[in-house]
């Protein structure tokens, strides 16, 4: 996603132009670039991977509202372990599981600092869910950026709380049973039942309708900690080709199907807008 | 002279991590240091602090190190089944470097064992007590008044190693109320040029643990290694009678303290007996524990548990010396004429030569 583009390059030179040295050359708007709080360096994602995607949707949101050198990322434990690698920000590693706690101390000790955590879904909603749910009804001023790929990807393709029912996995070799599993946990319709949590919505990149909804709602959770609204809770369905066992295609079509069938696309709470 | 107050040991824990400069606290309650949120929660809002009752153990220690490394100084604290759960977080805390202060006032276990004073906690304290290869430095008062002192020196050994300093002492140590001299904390916190502030203007700054380059951890553990050399440094140690001793007793915290008083009761009756008390159990005062089995042939190592420091008395005494044992599992606390027993007996027995 680097390469930059401009609206009105001409397909080829036109030779009658080319021949008079002194013609105006054509105007090039620059209108696609990689966000500053971005760095330039190749993604270690797989391709069709959605983690680079919502990587860039966060760094979009931190120049637009000027954060970058205001920022104190934390990273979890999972695909998006390399979060320093990418963004250009002061970054902490937390344990597995427990960033949204490691991000209460960064904040309460730094109120003026952005403080946001990146984690996947065994992180958030399988080892980590004592620690989202209490720094939610804490009304802690961060953001969490939650992304549910319905697997546990770094581990090798293991089920997740939310894996889908019947998903096969590497733990679920006859599919998720969900007599004995438990049925998929939808983690923004839980945080949004508790009074602390402010804003929490479910988006999806799949397609160009859902990223602009997705960019939507994250400069909305933006805007709660900028404003010291309170907690923040945006969830990305996003894809894992390598342990789906799909073409980046193919992943990216199941995530508007299967996955927002069962996890609903919606901003369960707006508590600014109510 | 500084203000005296009469204060449970837990408090003066408490009262000195405010007065050097702890502006955080996270913790979850369990007995014997109840007093210690309890304090914190009452007074460190009025010292421009944050008090947070968190929903675990995990929690607390994992908000201590968002705190620590912002560069703020940070404290939890907790007892035995607690600092169990820490543990994770100590070594993510050791393997990224981040100072904090962490107390037990260990109680018994196994399991849920029970909340009587027990030192059963020695070989998690000094041994690392989580996953990797690495140490904390290990603080043991005997007193309410060295809580106080010792919790102050906690916070400046975290900053100045960059690791997590652990203050051991039991359910008597946080118990016990006595007097407490309140002296002031004269030190400067160093600069931290490690800290997550956000970049303006500086580069990026990354506090981790993995290291997954090739070579890379290899070098981390090294230099880890040689910090932990280094803590040598700052070895405690107490001797108490020792400089004519024929026979020594090693001991530290409660049973330290109960051991003063068989001492001077052995004394009394013509025994030539000294204590040497390590202040700090990691290190551990090694080369004092070598002078004293070269100085006499004869040492004893008495603790609240079945064994376990006696390891270290062993090791350091390279066997210079008889190291004869003591051990009282939980269940109750020995008195002063039952330890003299059991040293006289030790004693008449004799030692090497
Ligand atoms: C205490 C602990 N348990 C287990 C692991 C192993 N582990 C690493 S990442 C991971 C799960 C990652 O899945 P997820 O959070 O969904 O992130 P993804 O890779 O899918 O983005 C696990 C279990 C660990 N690092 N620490
Ligand atoms: S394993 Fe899955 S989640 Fe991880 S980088 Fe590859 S596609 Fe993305
Ligand atoms: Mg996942």
């Amino acid at each position: 996603m680097s390469a930059q583009t401009s609206k009105k390059a001409p397909a080829k030179p036109a030779p009658a132009k080319a021949a008079q040295p002194k013609a105006a050359q054509p105007k090039l708007t620059q209108v696609f670039d990689r966000p500053k709080s971005l760095k330039d360096v190749p993604w270690h994602f797989c391709p069709g991977c959605h983690h680079g995607v919502i990587h860039r949707l966060v760094g979009e949101q931190l120049d637009a509202f000027g954060l970058r050198e205001k920022t104190i990322g934390v990273a979890s434990v999972g695909c998006s372990v390399f979060l320093y690698d990418y963004f250009d920000v002061d970054v902490v590693e937390s344990p597995h599981g427990r960033a949204a706690a490691v991000a209460t101390g960064v904040k309460r000790a730094r109120p003026d600092n952005f403080v946001f955590t990146y984690q996947g879904d065994g992180d958030l909603a399988a080892i980590g869910t004592a620690e989202i749910v209490h720094a939610a009804n804490r009304g802690e001023k961060i953001l969490v950026v939650f992304v549910n790929n319905a697997v546990f990807g770094m581990t090798g393709g293991q089920m997740a709380p939310t894996t889908l029912a019947g998903q096969v996995t590497t733990t679920s070799p006859r599919g998720r049973d969900i007599e004995t599993a438990g049925p998929p946990i939808r983690m923004a319709e839980m945080l949004t039942t508790l009074e602390g949590a402010s804003f929490v919505a479910r988006v999806a990149v799949d397609n160009i309708k859902n990223l602009k909804k997705a960019k939507a709602a994250l400069k909305r959770a933006f805007e709660y900690q900028v404003n010291g609204w309170g907690f923040a809770f945006v969830e990305f369905l996003s894809s894992c080709p390598t342990n789906w066992k799909m073409t980046p295609e193919a992943a990216n079509a199941r995530v508007g199907k299967e996955m927002a069938d069962y996890f609903p696309l919606a901003t369960f709470k707006d508590r600014r807008a109510e | 002279m500084a203000k005296r107050v009469l204060v449970k040991g837990n408090e003066a824990i408490a009262m000195g991590a405010i007065a050097a400069g702890c502006r955080f606290y996270f913790g979850y309650p369990i007995t014997p240091q109840n007093d210690i949120p309890e304090y914190m929660s009452a007074h460190l809002p009025d010292a421009g602090g944050v008090f947070i009752q968190a929903e675990s153990e995990i929690a607390s220690i994992n908000m201590l190190l968002g705190a620590a490394v912002t560069g703020a100084r940070a404290m939890t604290s907790s007892s035995s089944p607690g600092i169990s759960l820490k543990q994770e977080g100590i070594s993510y805390l050791c393997g990224s470097e981040v100072p904090g202060v962490i107390v037990n006032m260990s109680r018994s276990g196994p399991g849920l064992g029970g909340i009587h004073p027990s030192q059963g906690d020695y070989f998690q304290s000094t041994r690392g007590g989580g996953h990797g290869d690495y140490r904390t430095l290990v603080l043991a008062p005997s007193t309410a008044q060295e809580n106080y002192d010792l919790t102050m020196l906690a916070f400046d050994l975290a900053d100045k190693y960059r690791n997590p300093v652990l203050i051991l002492g039991d359910a008597l140590l946080g118990n016990i109320k006595e007097p407490v001299e309140l002296k002031p904390y004269r030190k400067t916190p160093p600069v931290k040029d490690w800290a997550l502030t956000g970049t303006a203007g500086r580069p990026q700054r990354i506090v981790k643990s993995l290291f997954l380059a090739d070579g890379e951890l290899t070098v981390q553990n090294w230099k880890l290694f040689k910090k932990y050399q280094s803590m040598e440094r700052d070895v405690r140690f107490e001797n108490y009678l020792t400089d004519d001793a024929e026979m020594i007793v090693v001991a530290f915290g409660s049973v330290a303290r109960i051991l003063k008083t068989s001492v001077d009761k052995l004394r009394a009756k013509g025994r030539k007996i000294g204590l040497l008390r390590p202040i700090t159990l990691f290190p551990f005062p090694k080369a004092a524990v070598l002078a004293a089995a070269q100085q006499c042939g004869h040492l004893m190592a008495v603790e609240l548990n079945t064994g376990q420091m006696v390891e270290d008395v062993r090791l350091a005494a390279d066997c210079q010396a008889k190291v004869d044992f003591y051990g009282r599992p939980p269940g109750s606390i020995p008195t002063p004429d039952e330890l003299a027993h059991e040293v006289e007996k030790a004693w008449r027995q004799g030692g090497r030569k």
